[in-house]
């Protein structure tokens, strides 16, 4: 096979994939209509989707905000405005940095479990045990995947945004010398509403993204142990490349 | 009445059915037996709607399979029961809800009413007090019962058993066998089988078809095939490796 044949293979295959995502999206959506019958399986999905990422979110969202405050806060006071701090780390936790690291713990922690487990059920025969008993996967399975991370992933984002805000007001008192006073002063007064729909708009993009692409993933595997992993890696390296893409265009639309 | 016309199917650049023709009639228990690799499970997924032949015909009672719509499919396999190599029971239920989920998903029963239809079915196929248990917390030869016994849920018309004693001891084997041959004199489904499994095939089938290189080489009844001159029967039935 030469170069060129080799390279369009590949790029047919990722178009492949891409189609299939979108298919696979847009047949979950489909389902929604069964929403109250499934109830049960979306419930279940929620709390593996959110509660049980919130330590893990904790940590990232913390870190971050004490982060972001802590580079922002020596920078501004350079120029004497580490009174603004407050303004800094809002804007860019809500608009920024809490959607797309919640979306990437997620992705991580939660996409790759998904991928994992319905390529599990791929590769012994349980995803044909449903359809041979009539039952649609993407109704069974994908929907309430779907739907958990849509509602889940918006949570999330306000809880990430939320404790990125207060680890950087302990980082500006402590290590900046900036009253909680005026650095929560700062984060309502210029804090826009734009900047948390905006970040709510990037968490429900990512939140069917994420979904579809593990979904896909999974329910594609090839068989075997080898397959299931392959479905994994590729589903967490695609829910990333998609966070991004999402991520600026996204961006470019509202600002 | 399932009748197979003319199929042909190539997998991979490989040709893997060649003409397959065969008719199975109402209420009858065929075996298609044949060596590892002969596509013996491909016809399976022929019948089941998983894959199109490149040409030919598959018809159950008079519908064509692969002409079939993907709802239109899902309507034709409410009455089919299929039990995998595997057992494919969902890890994540408990075996009720496993054999309950067929009928949650297409019926109106009440939760009391799936429960006793659930543990008749269990029942059936020899199973007790296992209601709660996980498919990983039983045996093989039980995990495989219980897939017999959520394939028996909706009441199927035609059963598909692909390569059942698969994985199991002799004994067991014969006691899968011997549940097949209970269910089908008790519910009167017609059935296809897969194997490889000789004593297995030769216990329950009505007739059985010798497939070998894609192709139908012998249909008969059991002491028909034990009987026969083809070459290929001959030493598939007596064990009889192939000459280089």
């Amino acid at each position: 096979m030469d170069l060129f044949e080799k390279t369009g293979s590949k790029i047919l295959d990722s178009l492949e994939g891409v189609g299939g995502t979108i298919v696979t999206l847009f047949r979950g959506l489909y389902w929604f209509k069964q929403t109250i019958k499934y109830r049960a399986l979306i419930f279940e999905q929620m709390l593996f989707c959110g509660v049980e990422s919130i330590p893990v979110v904790i940590v990232i969202a913390l870190f971050t905000g004490m982060v972001v405050a802590l580079q922002t806060g020596q920078a501004l006071a350079r120029f004497e405005l580490e009174g603004t701090i407050g303004n800094v780390v809002a804007a860019s936790i809500c608009r920024e940095m809490g959607p797309v690291f919640t979306a990437i713990i997620v992705a991580g922690r939660v996409g790759s479990a998904m991928a994992a487990q319905l390529g599990t059920m791929k590769v012994s025969e349980e995803i044909d045990a449903l359809e041979v008993m009539s039952i649609d996967p993407t109704r069974y399975l994908v929907m309430p995947r779907v739907w958990a991370l849509l509602i889940m992933l918006p949570v999330l984002t306000i809880f990430a945004d939320l404790i990125g805000i207060i680890g950087g007001g302990v980082i500006a008192r402590l290590q900046i010398g900036v009253s909680y006073y005026t650095y929560f002063d700062g984060v309502m007064s210029n804090l826009e509403i734009k900047d948390i729909y905006t970040g709510m708009v990037k968490a429900v993009v990512f939140g069917f993204s994420i979904s579809a692409v593990a979904c896909y993933q999974g329910l594609h595997a090839r068989a075997g142990a080898q397959g299931v992993g392959r479905a994994t890696t590729r589903s967490l390296v695609f829910a990333f490349l998609s966070i991004l893409i999402f991520d600026y265009f996204i961006s470019a639309i509202f600002y | 009445m399932i009748e197979i016309k003319n199929v042909y199917k190539k997998l991979g650049g490989k040709e893997v059915l060649r003409g397959i023709n065969l008719e199975v009639q109402d209420g009858e228990l065929m075996v298609i037996m044949g060596g590892s690799g002969m596509g013996k499970s491909v016809l399976l997924k022929h019948i089941i709607g998983f894959l199109n032949p490149d040409s030919g015909d598959v018809l159950v009672d008079g519908v064509s399979i692969p002409g079939c719509s993907r709802k239109e499919l899902y309507d034709i396999r409410k009455g089919y029961g299929v039990v995998f190599q595997s057992p494919a029971l969902l890890q994540s239920l408990t075996i009720e809800d496993n054999v309950a989920l067929p009928l949650k998903e297409h019926s109106d029963y009440s939760a009391d009413k799936i429960g006793e239809i659930v543990r008749e079915r269990l029942h059936w196929v020899k199973l007790y007090e296992i209601e709660q248990k996980l498919p990983s917390e039983l045996s093989g030869g039980m995990q495989k019962r219980a897939s017999l016994a959520r394939a028996l849920t909706l009441d199927p018309h035609l059963m598909l058993f692909d390569e059942p004693a698969t994985g199991l001891d002799p004994i067991l084997t014969a006691t899968i066998a011997q549940l097949i041959v209970d269910l089908h004199g008790r519910i009167g489904f017609t059935s296809i089988a897969v194997s490889h499994n000789m004593s297995f095939s030769f216990k329950i089938a009505d007739r059985i078809a010798m497939l070998y290189n894609g192709r139908i080489v012998a249909v008969g009844t059991p002491d028909e095939i034990r009987g026969s001159s083809d070459p290929f029967v001959h030493d598939f039935i007596h064990g009889i490796a192939k000459k280089e």
